[in-house]
């Protein structure tokens, strides 16, 4: 196939960016107070892709294997960084920081791993075009599922203190006094992911097949690489969860099943 | 090391000792330094005024919390000799504020069984258990969340019971109850004891109910213990002025 997608110069990006000058327009004129974030933000964008696009590009022409793999942990790094910094207040994060992390690394790169060697039989195996763009797809939920998750599995905990220790009381383990709030928990990392599947396609049209029909694939192998993703993150995302709760409750109890003092920050 | 209690200077060893037992909480101390020995098979009332430490000494029994520094012996061991869960299985805890577990109050009893991985068979009947807390059976099959403040607490209490403790811990279990039932409860737990040997360890506002049911009474106050002794000494001869004043105080207040 000819390439039919049109090429998008330094002046045609100039002028799109006047659409978020409308953003900020209407932030001024409705005093908003929200004109200096956007500005910002819309440079950090700039930014931050065309960084990205120089890097891409790097990886792709040096590709070697290990330098994607290099990507890759760097991505898990700047994932659990974005997760982490609003949970569980400051006496939580040191804790929270490795779980987060081992939770996020080992429930993406499973998936990724899985559809990786499987699915789309990539070749060479650490073939950077496919890796990058699938993993970027998978991080950005299965961050949003261990936050989530640790979020709802403290706040859980906190609150039902007094319910967990009736069971500790009554000669409960950890896991039987702290099983209601655990599951909770994964439960609400999990719905996003599920309003998701529920309305693929028919709200939003997810990013993938977008980029790929804008590149010039046919719309139904364009769907067909959409559902595998959508399919890759709901199982990143609730590997993730189950991981960041069962590892993150571990830390409110003691070797002798006591729930550990409030810490007060 | 703390005197024997004087009820089991001879014969039966104390049920719990505690030596010279510390505990902090978010900097704070609030046991500095508690030495107690509460008799095997008596039924002992913890008094003094709020913020003692008499919680925090309760909640070191069935090791909810381990102390600071020090040693809590039960039975003449240190108790985390002793595996927890079979612990907190045989020192059973009533809360001052009960939290009913989801579904209705048979449910409930039916988790302790499920706790412990034993069938329902290895327990009195729920019913049974009930009486003794003087619940209908007809509660059973009601929710248990729906029921009254007394009731929860005595749920909560059937609750510690099915499991046929050798001791049971109980903070302030009549707070929540009118005089009448009250009286009635303290009188079961009086007979418990007397039929069952249970060993009770009771954290009391009212007085009154120390000094009729109880063998043997700790008075605390700041973390530390005022003075302990068989409760007809406590109540009728305290050795200090404290104690007197504390006792006189509560008898004066209505």
């Amino acid at each position: 196939m000819t390439n039919p997608t049109v090429e998008i110069g330094w002046i045609k990006l100039a002028l799109a960016s006047a659409l978020i000058l409308v953003a900020i327009a209407l932030s001024a004129w409705q005093r908003l107070g929200l004109a200096k974030s956007l500005a910002i933000g819309g440079i950090r964008a700039v930014i931050q892709l065309t960084l990205i696009g120089h890097v891409l590009v790097w990886v792709f022409d040096t590709n070697r294997w290990y330098c994607v793999l290099a990507v890759l942990l760097l991505m898990v790094l700047t994932a659990t960084l974005a997760a982490t910094p609003r949970l569980g207040g400051a006496s939580a994060q040191p804790r929270l920081w490795p779980i987060c992390f081992v939770s996020i690394l080992i429930g993406s790169s499973l998936s990724l791993a899985y559809v990786g060697v499987v699915v789309v039989d990539v070749t060479p195996w650490y073939n950077p075009r496919y890796l990058i763009p699938l993993f970027g797809m998978i991080l950005g939920n299965a961050m949003n599922g261990a936050a989530l998750a640790a979020e709802r599995l403290q706040s859980e905990i906190e609150t039902g203190r007094a319910l967990i220790e009736a069971y500790l009381a009554l000669g409960a383990s950890a896991q039987q006094a702290s099983a209601a709030p655990a599951q909770r928990a994964i439960v609400a990392a999990m719905i996003p992911t599920i309003n998701a599947l529920a309305v693929v396609g028919l709200v939003s049209l997810p990013g993938t097949m977008t980029g790929q029909i804008l590149a010039g694939s046919s719309p139904t192998l364009a769907v067909r690489y959409q559902l595998v993703v959508v399919f890759m993150i709901a199982a990143a995302t609730a590997l993730t969860a189950a991981g960041v709760v069962l590892w993150y409750r571990r830390t409110f109890f003691t070797s002798a099943a006591q729930l550990v003092p409030r810490v007060s920050v | 090391m703390p005197r024997s209690s004087e009820e089991s200077i001879h014969g039966s060893p104390d049920a719990f000792v505690l030596e010279n037992a510390t505990q902090e909480r978010a900097g704070r101390q609030v046991l500095a330094g508690v030495n107690i020995a509460l008799p095997k098979g008596g039924f002992s009332a913890l008094i003094g005024p709020s913020g003692a430490g008499k919680t925090s000494i309760l909640r070191l029994l069935n090791r909810l919390d381990d102390p600071t520094s020090g040693v809590v012996r039960y039975l003449g061991q240190p108790i985390v000799n002793f595996p927890v869960r079979a612990l907190r299985q045989q020192v059973g805890f009533v809360f001052q504020t009960p939290t009913m577990f989801p579904g209705t109050v048979a449910s409930n009893l039916a988790t302790v069984s499920m706790l412990a991985g034993k069938a329902m068979a290895a327990y009195p009947s729920s019913a049974e258990v009930l009486r003794l807390v003087e619940l209908g059976a007809d509660v059973q099959d009601r929710m248990a969340a729906d029921l009254s403040g007394g009731e929860k607490q005595r749920v909560a209490l059937a609750r510690a019971l099915i499991a046929r403790p050798q001791v049971l811990l109980l903070d302030e279990p009549t707070a929540a109850l009118d005089p009448e039932v009250a009286e009635r409860l303290m009188h079961t737990l009086r007979r418990l004891r007397e039929t069952t040997h249970l060993t009770i360890v009771m954290i009391t506002h009212r007085l009154s109910e120390a000094r009729v049911a109880s063998t043997y009474t700790v008075m605390l106050e700041g973390g530390r213990v005022v003075e302990a002794g068989p409760s007809a000494r406590i109540f009728s001869a305290p050795m200090y002025a404290r104690t007197r004043e504390f006792i006189s105080a509560a008898q004066r207040a209505p």
